[in-house]
C-alpha cells in the first residue's frame, strides 16, 4: 500500500460520510416525501444541503471506483466504515458532544475490523470466469488488459 | 401505505441494501475487468481510464442500482432518522456484500475478511445505541 493509496482511502471514508450527514440535514428541511409525490425528490436536489451532500458523493464514488481497481469490494468497503469512527471524533473534539461508552466500544470495533482488512492483501488472487467470456471485455483495449495481468503478477 | 412503522422502516432499509449491494457486485465486476487505473492511466492518460469506465456496460447497471439506492436512501430519510437508517444500511451491507463477493466474484473472503466485516457491522450497531 502507497501513501497515495491510502490517501485514496481516506476520500472513500471523508465523502461517505459527510456526503450522508449533509443528505440528512437537506432531507430534514425538504420534509417527508409521500408515495404519490416521488418526484419531490428531485426538487430537493435544489437544496443547498444535498447539492453539497450529492458533490461529496461524487467525491466518494470516483475514489471507491479507483480503490476498486486495485483492492477487492471486501477490502473496501471496510475502509468506508471508517468514515462513521471520524464523524464520532469530529463530534467529539470538534462539536464537543459527548461520546457514550457504547459509542466508544463501537469505534474500538470499527477500527479493529479496518485494522484488521488493512494489513493483509488488497487484492486476492482469484480466478476471473466472467473477464474472458464477456462481451464487454472487448470494449477494453487488448495492450492494457495485457499489462494489467503483467502489473498484477509482478 | 402507512409509513410511519417500524416495519416499513426496515423495509426501505431491506430495499437499500439489496440495491446497495447488487450496484456494489457490479461496480466491482465491471472496475475488475476494467483493471487498474493507475496502469491505464500511465499508458493512455485520465481520458482512456475514463473511457475504458465509460465503454463497460456493466459499470451503467452497476450505476443503475446505486441510484436507485441513493433515492431510496433519501426516501427513507424523509420518514425516518439518519442515525437509525445509514448505519442500518451500512452495516447490513457489509454482511450481504462478503457474501456477494464471495459467492459471485469469487473472492477470497478469509478469514481476516469475514472477522473485520463482522467487527466493522457490530462497531456501527454500537455506535448508534
Amino acid at each position: 500500500m502507497t501513501f497515495r493509496r491510502y490517501l485514496i482511502l481516506g476520500a472513500v471514508m471523508i465523502g461517505a460520510s459527510v456526503g450522508d450527514t449533509f443528505l440528512s440535514k437537506g432531507m430534514k428541511q425538504v420534509g417527508p416525501v409521500s408515495l404519490h409525490h416521488l418526484l419531490t425528490l428531485l426538487i430537493a436536489l435544489k437544496n443547498p444541503w444535498v447539492f453539497s451532500g450529492i458533490a461529496f458523493l461524487i467525491l466518494f464514488f470516483a475514489s471507491y471506483l479507483t480503490a476498486l481497481s486495485w483492492a477487492d469490494l471486501t477490502f473496501v468497503l471496510p475502509a468506508t466504515g471508517f468514515g462513521y469512527v471520524i464523524v464520532a471524533l469530529l463530534s467529539k473534539f470538534w462539536l464537543h458532544e459527548t461520546i457514550s461508552a457504547e459509542r466508544w466500544v463501537g469505534i474500538a470495533l470499527i477500527t479493529l475490523g479496518v485494522g484488521f482488512v488493512t494489513h493483509g492483501p488488497s487484492y486476492t488472487n482469484h480466478n476471473h470466469p466472467d473477464t474472458d467470456d464477456d462481451s464487454d471485455a472487448d470494449s477494453n483495449p487488448p495492450e492494457l488488459t495485457t499489462a494489467v495481468k503483467e502489473e498484477r503478477s509482478a | 401505505m402507512n409509513l410511519s412503522g417500524e416495519a416499513a422502516v426496515w423495509s426501505m432499509i431491506g430495499v437499500i441494501v439489496l440495491l446497495a449491494t447488487a450496484g456494489d457486485v457490479l461496480l466491482a465486476g465491471a472496475i475488475r475487468q476494467i483493471g487498474d487505473f493507475d496502469v491505464i492511466r500511465s499508458h493512455s492518460g485520465l481520458k482512456g481510464a475514463v473511457l475504458a469506465v465509460l465503454h463497460n456496460g456493466r459499470f451503467f447497471s452497476g450505476v443503475l442500482c446505486m441510484a436507485l439506492s441513493f433515492f431510496s436512501l433519501l426516501f427513507a430519510l424523509s420518514w425516518a432518522d439518519v442515525s437509525l437508517v445509514a448505519p442500518a444500511s451500512a452495516a447490513l451491507t457489509f454482511v450481504t456484500n462478503a457474501f456477494a463477493a464471495k459467492w459471485i466474484l469469487k473472492e477470497n473472503v478469509d478469514g481476516r475478511r469475514w472477522i473485520a466485516a463482522v467487527c466493522v457491522c457490530a462497531g456501527v450497531f454500537f455506535l448508534n445505541r
